[in-house]
């Protein structure tokens, strides 16, 4: 991979940092009038997630991250690992714990996820923001109580839990915003 | 985003206006004499630290020139007696919310004056322009002290590190003493000092002389400069100039062997600069202030380019 100089470090460029693939956030340029030029830099790791910020002697360089976003269906798994494939290629990808980590309560099959691939391997799984699956265990909806008020555990297909409105039963199809992991409606049909 | 736009807005662009009209009634009514000296130099300055654009011409290669300190020295040389310039400098390498690689600087130089007398009058232009009621002074060894808890004249680079890492400060790779001095000022001292109104710094570090004289403060040589901060911006820097061609030369070369310690191009010593001061440039004393960035604090405004026709990205 080619490296990048701290002026190159525009939002979104990809760069290793202590062996760690990093996307960068901010990049500020700070300098005394006489004296050494920094860059600030917050910088998100892209395994952990978390958010760090460094300071760079300016012209100092990084080298990049063989980073890729691209999306995959995913088809199943056996325990161990995950198999994600490319539509278009079909390819199979094959992700561990560490990269599925808390989507596996989203993985519905034939469903496309965001794959961040390091260095042609999984490093992350993202669900899409809204995803339909059915439900398969609740207690018995309320027939008429389709206005306001109380909410019930729901168990849906891909062993996620969330939180439905009483009227809703089991076999029905609900829409579950991911990032929250709130219903938000029922879907149109499945 | 359409980018035929000027960055600033019209009434900036006013205030820019009548700032240049502020600024040189300011000086021309106290006698000082406008220059306006060649921007295309033969020679640049050695500074380490300060990049240059590089113009090809029949003639040579030329620099755009980062200050028009060397080409004033001259002009004091043979006679030109108090004189300023409020004019275009260019620094290839610096672009960001307070840096642009083109930008306006005022630079004037007082006969017979030393810097406390300079930053009397820097004090009245800047507290006129940006209505501040006060200032004050701080040796940058009493500053740091006080945001750092650190000796500065007796601290070591792992000293400082170590201010620095204390202070939250992340930095990858190893620097050296006056590095990490650098990171502590805008890291720490700038933010600390945000909310001071004008602070002058004094008496910096021997090694920080730059182009001025090194004189001597409870026991420690220190360089005779100031630099004047309004909320943690840095607005000026000021010299009580070093006028012996020996001492000059010594530091350009230093400045080059620096240089090439870093792989960086050599650059030329400026002979007609030392020939000058061999001649005699007068005692001096000299300032430069970012124009750019006191029209930014005047129109309360946090980047340089909401006061710039066309900022760098759109020039």
């Amino acid at each position: 991979m080619p490296n990048f100089s701290t002026n190159e470090f525009k939002p979104g460029l990809k760069v290793m940092l202590d062996n760690e693939p990093c996307s960068i956030l901010e990049n500020e340029y700070v300098k005394p009038g006489k004296g050494q030029a920094f860059n600030r830099v917050k910088m998100r790791n892209l395994r952990s997630g978390r958010v760090l910020e460094k300071t760079f002697k300016s012209g100092d360089s990084l080298e990049g991250a063989d980073v890729l976003d691209i999306d995959l269906e995913y088809s199943y798994t056996d325990g161990e690992f995950w198999y994600f494939m490319d539509p278009n290629t079909f390819e199979q990808h094959s992700a561990d714990k560490a990269a599925v980590t808390d989507a596996e309560k989203w993985l519905k099959e034939q469903e496309k996820f965001e794959v961040t691939l390091f260095n042609g391997a999984p490093l992350t799984v993202t669900p899409p923001n809204f995803i339909e699956l059915e439900i398969i265990e609740t207690d018995p909806g309320l027939k008429g109580d389709t206005a306001q008020g109380g909410s019930k555990p729901a168990t849906l297909s891909t062993g996620a839990i969330v939180r439905v409105p009483l009227f809703l039963s089991k076999g029905e199809v609900i829409r579950v915003d991911t990032r929250s992991g709130e219903y938000v409606s029922r879907a149109s049909k499945a | 985003m359409s980018e035929w736009e000027p960055s600033a807005g019209i009434e900036e662009l006013r205030a820019r206006a009548a700032l240049f009209t502020q600024i040189r009634a300011f000086l021309s009514s106290r006698g000082v004499l406008e220059v306006d000296t060649p921007l295309l130099g033969r020679f640049a300055i050695t500074d380490p630290n300060i990049e240059l654009f590089e113009v090809a011409t029949p003639d040579g290669t030329r620099f755009l020139q980062s200050s028009p300190e060397y080409a004033m020295k001259r002009l004091l040389a043979s006679g030109s007696g108090d004189i300023f310039q409020l004019g275009k400098v260019f620094r290839s390498a610096e672009y960001g919310r307070r840096h642009n690689p083109e930008f306006v600087m005022l630079e004037w130089y007082r006969i017979d004056w030393t810097h406390y007398q300079l930053i009397r009058e820097v004090a009245e232009l800047l507290a006129g322009t940006l209505r501040l009621r006060t200032w004050q002074i701080w040796s940058l060894e009493a500053l740091v002290d006080h945001f750092c808890q650190i000796n500065l004249h007796d601290a070591t680079e792992l000293e400082l590190k170590a201010a620095a890492v204390n202070a939250g400060v992340d930095v990858v790779g190893n620097l050296g003493k006056l590095d990490y001095l650098d990171l502590l000022m805008t890291h720490v001292v700038e933010p600390g000092i945000a909310t001071w109104g004008l602070v002058f710094i004094v008496d910096f570090l021997e090694q920080q002389a730059a182009l001025s004289r090194v004189i001597e403060r409870c026991g420690n040589p220190v360089a005779a400069r100031f630099e004047a901060y309004v909320y943690g911006v840095e607005l000026a820097n000021g010299y009580w100039e070093e006028s012996d061609p020996d001492v000059l030369a010594r530091r350009f070369e230093a400045d080059n062997y620096l240089r090439s310690t870093r792989g960086q191009a050599i650059r030329e010593i400026d002979d007609r600069l030392i020939n000058a001061s061999r001649a005699g440039v007068p005692d001096c004393a000299g300032v430069a202030v970012g124009f750019d960035r006191l029209l930014m604090l005047a129109q309360g405004r946090s980047e340089l380019s909401q006061v710039m026709p066309f900022s760098w990205p759109l020039a």
